[in-house]
């Protein structure tokens, strides 16, 4: 890899400056600079970009106590120094007019917002959750004829956010959980929350499988997403692939930036990417093309599958055990053959009938290249021209990397069309290795780590299930059921009571099953994610809300519903930088404020550049920054809010003697808060995620491993005995010791440490490409020299080379399957050590399906050309009457599809800022040239667009970008529409109507995800 | 005289984010602007006294008749020849010791000659300084050893800074490579030194014509035009064209390959 030319921008080498004699560029580094350079005399703090997750590494320049520049910090192995417009913009985020920094209170019936000092508003905010939550709070509920206890608060919601840091979302889930809140999210709900169960099902773990630096090393790159646009910085490295001669294919609905620099565009219908990959897969299959020993070795493609089961090829669209009345499916059917151990049997020559290998090629049989052309709307010869490149990308000595961000999520397929493009990179070996992987690019900074620290309503920090009152009345009960056999997941006990140790301390003991009864319990799995809690607020069952760096007024699928739900609320909590949309939501333009009794605190938040904690990128890298200014006036850290109102919370529920008080009154809760803001330690809140001894800790041989209080130094470590706490298990080691904060390391890419291990810390374990073992053969080999990453060295007798092996680092490539352990279940070729057989699984039980089969979405130009049933059998559909009413292409004919652009951000934080907010005239749609003669609509007209939920007016912009596809022989029209618009904005360009008020509410049957990438709606010229 | 310093801009690598523009207001402190409706993505439309780096959208079918969407960041070129320092009747617009152009802001007078002898339509007055303003190839970085705030933010390295020779030389190597891959009409804008305005210090690589990109096939310097208008004689036009280069040269030549 070279680095000359950055070299240059950074520091001119002393090389480079010898070679200019006298009087050349005077190279000195910026910290000995002449004259007239305002950072010259500027400190230069470690920051993080708070716009995608990318998390450009920033250097923010402060003089005077102000901040006088941010720029990309040139050491950052995944960025080298770059940032995008809004990157490049961040400086706006801090001083900008529009900042709020006092508190503002909206009464009831008000229209006009009143400054309240802090205190006033954190004690009125604790009174009204104090109030809310006592009116709600459900103890215990019927199950059976038994009745437990279940300690959920119903009437509560809170939206932490993606983009906040770890500790403060860390603090949200412990702050809630211990009030009994069910109703908490963040915006990964609405963005990519059909990745983790789609990639968690699939190799182990819900995260992206590689690191953006390695993606230089691919043969063939296909993105599936507009990454050049959305994730500028890290497409860096898709251009070096492309220099050194790699292919680039973009599949998109659109032509985008990201279609101009490929080597080809396929243009493919929104919501149709399980036929896609699915013709791929068949392609693969059917001309051998597939990477057949790295198959055997380790995917599931060998088990073999009850010969009960049947798949849609064989029932018509439905896989074995269908229940129309419920709507979902028995999956008793779905399992393995086992042998005398109970491990699954093999046909190492993939030629069973019933083994996962041939039902995945009759699965996929009948994803031929026509069912492609008529359902995707790729012509014949380009998808077998980019199936024959991608597909080449496999073998030993070939690697191909996919992207892929919303058009694969945001469906009622959403998990699924992941996965069919997982499943590709398994069988073309393409996971592990360099060059190979699943790039999962996320839009907001901490989308990975908020996911990862549990703001969900299904999960807890570090991927334990959120209970539910059935299934897991006792601690016992819950461990039973939700933990594997075998995997490393075995361990899930030592996780799960560190984690109520952290959370409940001396009041979680053994005899009380470590406070497990003070986890709030879910009534059911279909219930409290984002979309039904906007339907609560909306039917008024939900009473209050607090918001925190999150836009629901704005994107909420149903949106105009959504600020409809908003108003009906009792109280709503705002915390953020600028007065968002959904602050503003009891004047939005059109309403009469007197009409809405909500009552509204909007609580100023401090950006990253102002506080201290850390961001969780893409690729599983925390990096830290560090608060380079105070915040002005009031405004304040989220953190400070959430430990503030948690300590009010506590006082307010002093000496009562209720049992539901008890989860908060005994919830650890002290982070030292300092200063006049009471700006709490956050290093504190790391280790206490990170892992820490309870009590002095001798190991096997007796001697002190730890001391009481100590650091956990890894997960492998924590005890499911009490003696360890731990915050998020998944994060153990990234403060291994006291002051010793991993996530601020930036220690520049050294020798030949191109993953850079050096800078900031990536979960698990700081290993930078996950499934690394795969980089080797079954003999532990590698399987080329070109493609080496990781492999086995028979003399030092452990794995060895260019990133941490994500596998027991002692283990042999023939060691045999662990028979206990914390690897239990687990061979020396099972590199996919999470799942349950240490295989990635080409076969999983995920709700809709074993493997992925194409359903049309529920609006559709079309039907369902694969099978006679139309619309995914299990998905979501929100029963709110008129207010969901799905269209039908006799009158709504056109394909909408809606995604962001480069320079703006999500539902708009870009929109408070001038240097982003000038780069666009306005909100647009993008619409073909035929379809805007045939409509008589000229490039810059006023256009309604319109479905049956709402209409919105935005100018055309008429491009040759957007085409038309042949479905079935029939011509569709595409229309496309960004969606950052508002009422809220700096400027008129700034402001617009709401894209999401057209879309439908609609769920993914796993994760509860919008469809709003591929609806119907209808066009005319004009807004009359 | 120092070595002389450039910006290449390779095209074939833009991916249009306007990294660079927004960079640019960031370090150069420069105001937003209202934006106009351009029917593309491009906005302004021009370059102001507020915006000195403006990413181009072009969209143009390719000879195959497939869609291209060209993108460029232009700027201004810091010609060797450069028509705006050499109208300014002040001395304010100078040659900088690297070979780039700035605008001295305390002796400029507000004339506004330079603004319309730029055969490229950088320079912009701004009413409120009474001044004239352009990319100044972030003079206080350069000098400071940093590369101009554009370049540094560019995600994809299609904004490159370094010493002119080198980077001539390897984008000379990127043509070759261009064609190879078959981009037939990549082609360099204003990187050779004996070409049209004696070089261009911020020099690009285009994938199509320059009139595509909105840029001249073959700048001149205006005053030079009306020079040659005015005077009937072929011999005398060639002594004045003489006359003028040699004026040029004492107020500060430095713009080729030093």
């Amino acid at each position: 890899m070279s680095l000359s030319r950055r070299d240059f921008l950074k520091y001119g080498t002393a090389a480079a400056g010898a070679a200019v004699a006298g009087g050349g560029i005077d190279l000195t580094p910026v910290e000995a600079a002449a004259t007239s350079l305002r950072i010259k005399e500027a400190k230069a703090f470690p920051g993080v970009c708070p716009y995608c997750a990318v998390g450009c590494a920033q250097l923010i320049y402060v003089k005077d106590n102000r901040i006088v520049d941010i720029e990309g910090d040139p050491d950052a192995p995944h960025t080298e120094g770059a940032l995008c417009p809004k990157g490049s913009s961040t400086y706006q985020l801090s001083l900008n007019e529009r900042r709020i920094t006092t508190g503002l209170y909206r009464a009831p019936g008000s229209d006009g917002w009143e400054e309240k000092p802090l205190a006033w508003m954190m004690e009125q905010i604790a009174q009204r959750v104090k109030k809310s939550r006592d009116e709600t709070f459900v103890e215990s509920a019927k199950v059976g004829d038994k009745q437990v206890t279940v300690n959920r608060c119903e009437g509560v919601a809170w939206l932490g956010s993606s983009v906040l840091d770890n500790e403060e979302n860390y603090l949200i889930a412990k702050l809630s959980r211990g009030m009994g809140l069910v109703n908490l999210e963040n915006s990964a709900r609405l963005c990519h929350s059909a990745t983790v169960p789609a990639l968690g099902a699939t190799f182990g773990r819900g995260a992206m499988t590689t690191n953006l630096i390695d993606v230089q090393h691919a043969d063939v790159i296909m993105p599936t997403s507009n990454w050049a646009e959305c994730h500028p910085v890290s497409y860096k490295w898709v251009m070096k692939a492309k220099e050194r001669g790699a292919k680039i294919i973009h599949v998109d609905p659109r032509f985008t930036r990201t279609s101009a620099t490929a080597d080809y565009h396929v243009p493919i219908r929104s919501g149709t990417n399980i036929v896609f990959f699915g013709g791929l897969i068949r392609y693969a299959i059917e001309n051998k093309k597939y990477f057949h020993d790295y198959v055997v070795a380790f995917t599931n493609a060998s088990l073999l599958v009850d010969p009960s089961f049947k798949t849609p090829t064989d029932l018509d669209g439905l896989f074995t055990g269908y229940d129309a009345g419920k709507r979902s499916y028995d999956q008793s059917a779905w399992k393995f053959q086992l042998d005398g151990n109970g491990y699954p049997k093999q046909d190492p020559t993939l030629r069973d009938p019933n083994c996962v290998f041939q039902h995945l090629r009759r699965h996929y049989a009948r994803y031929t290249w026509e069912m492609v052309e008529r359902v995707c709307g790729i012509p014949k010869e380009l998808f077998l021209k980019v199936a024959e490149i991608y597909c080449s990308a496999s073998g030993p000595d070939k690697t191909g990397t996919i992207s892929y961000a919303l058009q694969l999520n945001q469906s009622t397929n959403g998990v699924q069309q992941i996965r069919s493009l997982c499943m590709l990179q398994l069988i073309l070996g393409n996971v592990g290795r360099p060059g190979g992987g699943v790039v999962a690019l996320r839009g907001h900074s901490n989308v990975q780590g908020a996911t990862d620290f549990g703001t969900l309503y299904h999960m807890l920090p570090g991927y334990p299930a959120a209970p539910l009152q059935g299934p897991h009345q006792t601690l016992m009960e819950y461990l039973e059921k939700t933990t594997p056999k075998g995997g490393f997941w075995v361990n899930n006990p030592k996780f799960v009571v560190s984690l109520l140790k952290a959370w409940w301390g001396p009041a979680a003991t053994k005899e009380n099953d470590f406070a497990f009864e003070y986890l709030p319990k879910r009534e059911k799995a279909d219930a409290y994610s984002h979309q039904h809690f906007i339907v609560g607020m909306h039917q008024k069952k939900v009473k209050g809300f607090i918001c925190m760096g999150q836009n629901p007024a704005v994107d909420s699928p149903n949106a105009k519903m959504s600020r409809q739900a908003l108003r009906n609320l009792e109280w709503l909590v705002v915390v953020d930088l600028f007065e968002t949309d959904t602050a503003a939501v009891w004047k939005e333009p059109g309403i009469d404020p007197k009409s809405s009794q909500v009552e509204v605190f909007f609580v100023p938040g401090a950006p990253a550049a102002e506080k201290d904690g850390s961001i969780t990128n893409t690729m599983r890298l925390a990096q830290w920054h560090v608060k380079a200014v105070e915040p002005p006036g009031d405004a304040r850290s989220d953190a400070a809010f959430i430990v503030d109102l948690g300590n009010r919370l506590k006082e307010l529920y002093k000496g009562s003697n209720a049992k539901k008080d008890r989860p908060l009154l005994d919830l650890v809760w002290d982070y030292q808060p300092q200063g006049p803001k009471k700006e709490p330690t956050m290093e504190l809140v790391l280790k206490e995620c990170n892992g820490y001894a309870t009590h002095d800790i001798a190991d096997t041989e007796g001697k002190l491993q730890y001391k009481k209080g100590e650091p956990m130094k890894t997960f492998a470590h924590l005890r499911d005995d009490g003696l360890t706490a731990c915050g998020n298990w998944i994060y153990g080691g990234i403060y291994p010791a006291e002051g010793k904060n991993l996530a601020l390391r930036r220690e520049k890419a050294k020798g030949g440490d191109y993953l850079a291990h050096g800078w900031g810390f990536v979960w698990p374990a700081n290993r930078r490409i996950l499934y690394n073992r795969a980089s080797a053969d079954a003999a532990g080999k590698p399987w080329s020299e070109k493609k080496k990453l990781i492999w086995w060295d028979a003399e030092q007798k452990k794995w060895v080379g260019h990133d941490v092996p994500d596998f027991p680092a002692t283990m042999a490539p023939d060691a045999p399957r662990q028979k206990e352990g914390p690897f239990k279940g687990i061979g020396g070729i099972d590199a996919f050590i999470m799942n349950p057989h240490g295989k990635g699984q080409l076969f999983a039980s995920i709700v809709d399906g074993a493997f992925p089969e194409h359903y049309e979405p529920f609006e559709s130009p079309t039907k369902n050309l694969l099978s006679k049933v139309n619309n995914n059998p299990v998905a979501k559909v929100y029963d709110i009457g008129d207010l969901n009413r799905l269209g039908t292409p006799d009158k709504y004919p056109y394909v909408l599809t809606t995604y962001r652009l480069t320079e703006h951000h999500a539902a708009g934080m870009s929109r408070h800022v001038p240097w982003l907010s000038e780069l666009f005239f306005g909100h647009f749609a993008e619409i073909g040239t035929e379809m805007a003669k045939a409509l008589g609509i000229q490039n810059g007209d006023m256009i309604t667009v319109e479905t049956p939920r709402a209409k919105i007016k935005v100018r055309a912009l008429v491009t040759e970008r957007i085409k038309p596809f042949i479905i079935d022989g029939k011509k569709v029209y595409q229309v496309g529409i960004p969606w950052h618009w508002g009422y809220q904005g700096v400027m008129k360009s700034a402001r617009g109507d709401i894209t999401n008020d057209l879309v439908a509410s609609l769920g993914d049957p796993t994760t509860f995800i919008q469809e709003s990438k591929a609806l119907l709606c209808n066009v005319r010229k004009g807004v009359a | 005289m120092a070595r002389t310093l450039a910006m290449f801009t390779d095209t074939s690598l833009c991916i249009g984010c306007r990294a660079c523009q927004v960079a640019c207001k960031q370090w150069n402190e420069l105001g937003m602007e209202v934006p106009e409706w351009t029917g593309t993505y491009q906005n302004h439309t021009h370059f102001t006294d507020q915006t000195f780096r403006l990413v181009r959208f072009i969209e143009e079918p390719k000879p195959t008749g497939e869609l291209a969407w060209l993108l460029m960041s232009d700027v201004c070129k810091h010609c060797a020849q450069a028509g705006c320092l050499e109208a300014c009747p002040t001395g304010a617009i100078y040659r900088t010791q690297y070979g780039t152009v700035d605008i001295n802001q305390d002796t400029c007078n507000g004339c506004r000659y330079c603004v319309s002898s730029c055969p490229f339509g950088v320079v912009a007055f701004n009413a409120s300084s009474g001044t004239a303003k352009k990319c100044t190839f972030c003079n206080d970085r350069i000098h400071n050893g940093l590369g101009p705030a554009c370049a540094k933010a560019c995600p994809t390295e299609s904004i490159q800074f370094g010493f002119r020779d080198e980077l001539v030389a390897r984008a000379q190597k990127r043509v070759e490579t261009l064609k190879g891959m078959g981009f037939k009409e990549a082609q360099l804008y204003g990187a050779d030194s004996n070409g049209f305005l004696g070089g261009l210090n911020a020099f690009f690589l285009l994938l199509a014509r320059p009139g595509t990109y909105n840029l001249p096939d073959s700048p001149k310097l205006p005053q030079r035009n009306v020079v040659v208008d005015s005077l009937l004689s072929i011999g005398s036009a060639v002594l004045v064209g003489l006359g003028a280069l040699l004026a040029f040269r004492e107020r500060g030549q430095g713009g080729g390959d030093a």
